[in-house]
């Protein structure tokens, strides 16, 4: 398939080179429909958000306020930090004027005159690439003032996190935006309502935003066309772990799971058997190696196989992995970056982990077993926002489907250490 | 104390937000680029520039992993240990970096010259394993080459 939002392109960051490949024609075209008919157009595309939740892009745009005597803002997510996840970074380099663009058409669409994007603070030295290219489209009148001679103007701002997953969360990103702690509010109200400083706000994903130049450039039709029917459109896929080639790629939603581990990433080293795979990022459950045959890179598969897209970060695991190194490591991060709000979760995190680290060193015992699935009950669902979710299910999964690798490490009985 | 350079570049940060407290985040980093950590006279002259109170600014600071409340060695690594770098030999790394270092993560040399920290996922899991330093990305590593690496820095 040919690509879309990572062009085989060389030199596409540079603002010339988008612009000889058509780049801001999209723009252009928006600029000349009704601010309406650019929400309409995304929302039948059935553009589904890229940063986890799959929700419809353009329904959200429809929740923001027509009139509002407030300001309205555009939050774009790219605190991408779900481990397993390195999709927005590909995007910030490879084609940072798609972002621009893109985020200039959903303010248009939805009459925003400031939008703020924002990025990972680890990811300094790629703010620096956007930055440029953001500097370069000012220059070109496609963002600011009066933009390509209409009467729409809007600003945009990069905004640089400091380390916290948490902010990955759209209402704790906006948190954050405003200079707090990096705490999730409780919902509702939505962000639509009372968002950034208690105005209609909006917030997408990076990659989501990036796909709306080309709904606009090439139809709602054409693109609604591309991979699976109800979650259509190009994904950007990061395949990492146990594979040759490890990367990011481009295909339609849909892609057999095995097709992307084999054929773009190079298969196991050794051709080794697979174990298990995380499809969608370190919060997604897990699956066995032999219930992957069949499983599509989309949110109706992902379902059906009992786990989710999520961010669309595989990680791959072959015969050899210590499974239960991987769950305590994944609830090591839970356990570190819960923002401490809800007990459930502040609380939970810890004792799972703590409980793992005794399964690591063989020291578990049986009720333990039971004791983990409880806990991770009794986050899930308990708490503000979704990490609580993001660190039960991992847990629950692993327990569901790889008991025996936790009952392999159940500490001997005294009596039978005794004879 | 901020340089007159960064309280201008501060004024234009400003513009940007609808309060001052939203320049909160980008103000930490410019204190943090001039001094490499943020001292508790630091906070407070944030807190007075920005019209915060101290425990605002602290609670920030103390809330962001980025945020260093402490100054470092003159080189930080950072290794990622989490599941797609362990998957790819992030144990050997972190050997190797303790080895050469001769610190343990969470700790400083006593020349001040490393500062090595264990940190979550820096997205870059396509390279795993990895490591940074400061803002350059270093990976597709190996124990032999992380060696090399940290040799040739002086």
């Amino acid at each position: 398939m040919e690509r879309y939002i990572l062009p085989d392109i060389p030199g596409y960051s540079a603002i010339d080179v988008y612009e000889q490949h058509g780049g801001y024609g999209a723009l252009k075209k928006a600029l000349g429909m009704k601010p309406e008919e650019v929400t309409d157009e995304v929302k039948k595309s059935s553009l589904r958000g890229r940063g986890g939740a799959c929700f419809p892009t353009g329904l959200k745009w429809t929740f923001m306020p027509k009139q509002s005597t407030k300001a309205k803002y555009l939050c774009v997510n790219g605190d991408e930090s779900e481990p397993g996840t390195f999709k927005d970074r590909q995007i910030l380099e490879l084609n940072p004027h798609a972002l621009i663009e893109g985020t200039v058409i959903a303010c248009y669409a939805m009459g925003i005159t400031t939008a703020y994007i924002y990025l990972r603070g680890e990811y300094g030295k790629w703010i620096r690439m956007l930055q440029k290219a953001l500097d370069a489209a000012y220059a070109k009148g496609y963002v600011g003032e009066k933009i390509l001679g209409s009467g729409f103007s809007t600003n945009v701002y990069l905004h640089k996190g400091a380390g916290a997953y948490i902010c990955g969360e759209e209402s704790a990103l906006m948190n954050s935006l405003e200079g707090q702690r990096g705490y999730p509010r409780v919902k509702p109200p939505f962000p639509a309502q009372f968002g950034v400083w208690g105005c209609p706000t909006t917030i997408n994903n990076v990659e989501t935003i990036c796909n709306v130049p080309l709904i606009i450039n090439k139809g709602w039709e054409w693109y609604s066309k591309i991979g699976a029917a109800k979650h259509p459109g190009p994904i950007l896929v990061g395949v990492s772990g146990h594979v040759n080639k490890p990367g990011v790629f481009e295909v339609p939603t849909g892609e057999l799971l095995t097709d992307l581990i084999d054929k773009c990433a190079g298969g196991v080293p050794g051709d080794k058997k697979i174990k298990a795979v995380i499809p969608g990022g370190s919060s997604t459950m897990i699956l066995r190696g032999e219930a992957i045959e069949g499983v599509r890179m989309d949110a109706d598969s992902l379902k059906a196989a009992g786990s989710s897209v999520g961010t669309a970060g595989m990680i791959v695991m072959d015969e050899t992995t210590d499974l239960i190194r991987v769950i305590s490591r994944i609830s090591k991060f839970y356990y570190h970056e819960s923002c401490g709000q809800c007990t459930p979760c502040r609380e939970g995190t810890g004792w799972i982990w703590k409980i793992l680290k005794r399964f690591e060193l063989g020291e578990g015992q049986m009720k333990d077993i039971d004791l983990l699935m409880d806990i991770a009950n009794s986050i899930e669902g308990n708490t503000i926002c979704a990490l609580g979710d993001a660190a039960a299910w991992p847990v629950q999964s692993m327990i569901r489907r790889f008991r025996d690798e936790f009952e392999k490490r159940v500490k001997p009985a005294a009596v039978a250490v005794a004879s | 104390m901020l340089t007159q350079e960064n309280l201008n570049r501060i004024e234009e940060i400003r513009k940007r937000y609808a309060t001052s407290q939203a320049a909160l985040l980008p103000v930490l980093w410019i204190a943090q680029e001039q001094e490499g950590w943020i001292s508790e006279e630091m906070m407070r002259e944030v807190g007075k520039l920005l019209d915060l109170p101290y425990g605002h600014v602290l609670g920030v600071v103390s809330f962001y992993t980025m945020f260093h409340s402490e100054p470092l060695g003159k080189y930080h690594i950072e290794v990622c240990t989490n599941v797609s770098c362990m998957l790819r030999g992030s144990d050997g790394i972190l050997k190797a970096i303790e080895h050469h270092c001769g610190v343990k993560p969470g700790e400083t040399s006593a020349d001040r010259k490393w500062t090595v920290s264990e940190v979550e996922c820096m997205g870059a899991c396509g390279g795993a394993p990895m490591l940074a330093i400061g803002e350059e990305y270093y990976e597709g590593l190996t124990p032999e080459s992380t060696e090399k690496l940290l040799g040739s820095l002086k």
